[in-house]
């Protein structure tokens, strides 16, 4: 079981409201190097472009993380796909695997945030077609023999013809698909051979394991080579000594995001009861105690078969110092007790 | 209506709220079936381990032998069928107008109900709104039976009282207390930007927040 971090750069609070975006992609490199230092098995960066989530260009963060670290894991959780040139990610991402020595992934998702939309100067009506393209031809030029020129035609960018795609890594890059639980991503993971990561951000963890079940039913149908079948989680989590101090600090943090996006997505703001319900047993918020939450990991494990797990920490404004404190729980006390409880450790 | 004990439900769209609505009608024992713009084939596997019991159907057939319709696509997807397609039909609109995830929509913009523009496009249809502001995981986690207490409710609206009667069974039979609040104009209390959407409320606490406000 492989345990790690995700984050999107947020931001610190200043005595006048939001501190500088600056500020923000220093910590989470920082955050980075300290999740391999403590033996964490994976870290990825969410592409965003907020002011409170400014990690807008995650490949550039996890190429100065792979200069800098020794074993973890690294990779995008998502890029933004559709809004991006798939040539340009795969040549950014390609780059920092070869300087990380084969330890940067890329996990590809529609995304729920549409800010790269305008931004970018794409049409959201294009949301689903844009990423099936775009999406392809990432997994195209990725299998792309030694330096096997690229011929390519498609809606929205510029054909290829005869192009060499460079730099190629030794070997591929590992690329998971993300999915927030349309059934229909499940098969679509495994209709292309990839292995998929659940992003399940509310309501009760179980709920996933019918899909979970769907996509290895599919992996089946479209025989999948059994090793690439793999299934990561990814959920919001906080972790302190003291469970209640872990509860009230996620709540404080959790609870304004929820709040702030509600308002620019037109839903009131979670109350504490529905967290206090969410942030135990089944339910998808992982705040709590090293003890709590390895249990709570254990017993997830038992009912899907996940082999990775990571967490997003740093939501509201969470302090720094107190992310950093969660990061170090995870590798040293929490990951020790999954390790010990389930023996398989990829 | 068939002779069936219950009707029989056919959902248009095989997503996540799709799905959802699937599964909790099984199990209030419904006869279900389900259609996408992909054709039955794409669904036979995912119904196959997400639903058992629920039936694959293409679109034209699925609108001709339902006796209650769910729309529960995206949004911009109701251009994909043509209003005759749903004539004579009751349709439950589950679907919402919601910008900032799906992008600006010319003919929603406006201080209307976007279910009202559905029923002029589905004119011969009976519609009503309900199902779109409830997370579509709640539907299973917050559902309980009538006899409950505090069971959470369910906003609906529409122009047609049978087909109000026939939504508000079909409401409670899934594990909620459907509360009319009127006519289909009386959704925009219901939509995205009100204390209604996406929040756990009772029947009795959505009257409340409802009452004063003139419609």
């Amino acid at each position: 079981m492989e345990l790690g971090v995700y984050s999107f750069g947020d931001v610190q609070r200043s005595q006048t409201g939001l501190g500088p975006t600056s500020q923000a992609i220093t910590n989470l490199l920082e955050a980075i190097q300290l999740a391999d230092k403590v033996g964490l098995d994976f870290f990825g960066v969410g592409e965003h472009h907020t002011a409170y989530f400014p990690a807008s260009s995650p490949a550039t963060i996890l190429a100065a993380a792979a200069a800098t670290t020794t074993h973890i894991t690294l990779s995008s959780a998502v890029s933004v796909l559709s809004t991006d040139d798939p040539v340009r990610v795969y040549q950014q991402f390609a780059t920092a695997n070869i300087i990380s020595g084969g330890r940067v992934e890329i996990v590809a998702g529609r995304g729920s945030s549409t800010e790269s939309f305008p931004l970018f100067g794409y049409d959201l009506r294009d949301y689903d077609a844009l990423y099936a393209e775009k999406l392809a031809l990432l997994l195209q030029i990725n299998d792309l023999g030694p330096n096997e020129p690229l011929t390519w035609e498609g809606q929205f960018r510029a054909p290829l013809q005869n192009i060499a795609i460079v730099p190629q890594p030794d070997s591929p890059l590992t690329i998971w698909l993300a999915t927030g639980g349309n059934p229909e991503s499940s098969i679509r993971a495994a209709a292309l051979g990839l292995p998929i990561a659940y992003a399940i951000i509310g309501g009760h963890m179980s709920r996933f394991a019918p899909l979970v079940d769907l996509y290895r039913r599919a992996a089946e149908q479209y025989e999948m080579k059994p090793s690439d079948v793999k299934i990561a989680i990814a959920s919001p989590g906080y972790i302190a000594e003291d469970a209640k101090d872990a509860k009230d600090t996620f709540w404080k943090h959790w609870g304004w995001t929820m709040a702030t996006l509600g308002k620019v997505r037109g839903f009131a703001a979670p109350s504490r009861a529905h967290y206090d319900a969410e942030s135990q047993q089944d339910g998808a918020l992982f705040a709590g105690s090293p003890d709590e939450i390895a249990d709570r990991i254990i017993a997830l494990h038992a009912s899907i078969g996940h082999s990775r797990h990571f967490f997003q920490m740093d939501v509201g404004q969470l302090p720094h110092d107190k992310f950093l404190r969660s990061i170090e729980l995870l590798g040293t006390e929490v990951a020790p007790r999954v390790r010990a409880a389930i023996k398989d450790k990829k | 209506m068939t002779s069936q004990m219950t009707p029989l439900l056919g959902i248009i769209g095989a997503g996540r709220l799709g799905t959802a609505v699937a599964r909790q009608a099984l199990r209030a024992g419904y006869s279900v079936q389900l259609a996408n713009s992909r054709g039955p084939a794409s669904l036979a596997l995912p119904l196959s381990v997400l639903l058992p019991g629920a039936k694959a159907a293409e679109l034209t057939e699925l609108a001709r032998t339902s006796d209650l319709i769910v729309l529960a696509l995206p949004l911009h997807a109701y251009r994909s069928m043509s209003p005759e397609l749903l004539a004579g039909k009751v349709v439950i609109d589950a679907m919402n107008y919601w910008s900032p995830t799906e992008g600006r929509i010319e003919e929603f913009v406006g201080s209307h109900s976007s279910s009202e523009y559905l029923q002029t496009y589905f004119s011969k249809s009976r519609l009503v709104k309900t199902l779109n502001h409830i997370a579509y995981h709640e539907l299973e986690e917050d559902a309980l039976p009538a006899d409950a207490v505090n069971r959470r409710g369910l906003a609906l609206a529409g122009d047609d009282l049978s087909a109000k009667q026939l939504v508000s069974q079909l409401i409670n039979e899934l594990g909620f207390e459907a509360v009319d609040l009127g006519p289909l104009a009386r959704g925009v209390l219901f939509e995205p930007d009100t204390p209604l959407f996406n929040t756990r409320l009772s029947a009795a606490q959505i009257r409340t927040l409802t009452a004063t406000t003139p419609s």
